[in-house]
């Protein structure tokens, strides 16, 4: 079997990749717990969601390939996130404006529902 | 017809070549983290809904969670990942030994991980930091604490199932590997058991600063 000519048909990325891709995974994560004890406040969250969102950025690039392979399959995996974020969104113009027109009127749906006032 | 005989006998016979077969493969097994994506989509509105209602609830009550045993989790996480990465970059030089090491660390990470989780599992099932109604813990000052721990039980939980499945796949390819199934030429299911496997990180990856580290 041409082993060779086959083997190079593939990306084969070098090894020092993945080991760098895996150290900046490391450092950032020592980042965001470091980050974690400061209290910005409302930014606390951002900055969190920024490394995660980089973080896992790296892993689909470097680990899962996208960076080298069929650009659809990066195509498909972004739009499962445009519609995360639709949902997320459309949902959240709901459960952040109840009560805005009309007054919520609490109560238990159920008798056990009590313990929900605990 | 002298052709079709050249065929290897990994090549699906409706495909032309193995570059094609690949890549439709690879794009099925994308169309399906695509629908985990969104499973856990659900759970991830779950969170934000209940965070944006309950600020001060869940800022209190994430304390209860163990950030070095969360921090450990992430870098045993990721470390299985590289050697996920390097199995199939070991196949692809059509290195058999390698790829069975590599996937043997991986196995060996995932367990790591499950075993971290019961620590944590078990010490807040004796406490009482259940989810709903079976919530009995009294530390916690803040209106609604259960609604914490069922976001925290629930999304844990489905992620915990999914690194249970992927060693179950991961222990599959393996000895798959043993017998010989995989070339330089072939390796597709090493491949998209990494695929799964790197989502199964990605998603942990939100999940530990969304639950150990707010605020």
């Amino acid at each position: 079997m041409e082993q060779q000519n086959t083997a190079t048909a593939h990306h084969v990325l070098p090894l020092s990749l993945y080991f760098t891709v895996a150290g900046v995974l490391f450092v950032l994560t020592g980042i965001t717990v470091a980050i974690s004890f400061v209290h910005f406040g409302e930014f606390n969250i951002i900055v969190a969601m920024l490394i995660a969102t980089v973080k896992a950025s790296l892993v689909a690039l470097y680990f899962m390939h996208l960076k080298y392979d069929n650009k659809l399959f990066m195509a498909v995996f972004l739009s499962s996130l445009i519609f995360l974020g639709l949902f997320l969104t459309l949902t959240m113009t709901d459960t952040m404006h109840r009560g805005d027109i009309d007054p919520i009127k609490e109560h238990p749906i159920k008798k056990e529902a009590v313990f929900y006032n605990k | 017809m002298e052709h079709a005989e050249k065929k290897p006998s990994y090549l699906q016979h409706h495909f032309a070549d193995m570059e094609q077969q690949t890549d439709a493969a690879k794009l099925g097994m994308w169309v399906f983290l695509v629908t985990e994506v969104l499973l856990f989509g659900g759970l991830f509105g779950f969170y934000t809904f209940y965070r944006a209602w309950y600020p001060e609830m869940f800022m209190e009550a994430h304390k209860y969670l163990d950030v070095a045993m969360g921090t450990t989790n992430t870098f045993v996480l990721i470390t299985s990942s590289l050697t996920m990465a390097l199995a199939i970059r070991a196949m692809q030089l059509g290195k058999k030994k390698q790829t069975i090491a590599y996937l043997a660390g991986t196995l060996f990470f995932a367990g790591v991980f499950l075993v971290i989780k019961y620590f944590e599992y078990s010490h807040k099932i004796e406490l009482g930091m259940l989810p709903g109604k079976l919530y009995f813990f009294d530390g916690i000052q803040a209106a609604n604490p259960h609604i914490f721990f069922s976001v925290y039980f629930t999304m844990t939980g489905l992620h915990g199932i999914h690194v249970l499945i992927g060693m179950i796949i991961i222990g599959w390819v393996m000895v798959r590997t043993m017998r010989d199934d995989f070339s330089p030429e072939y390796y597709n299911p090493i491949e998209l058991t990494g695929l799964y496997w790197h989502l199964v990180d990605l998603i942990w990856i939100f999940l530990f600063p969304l639950l150990y580290l707010i605020g």
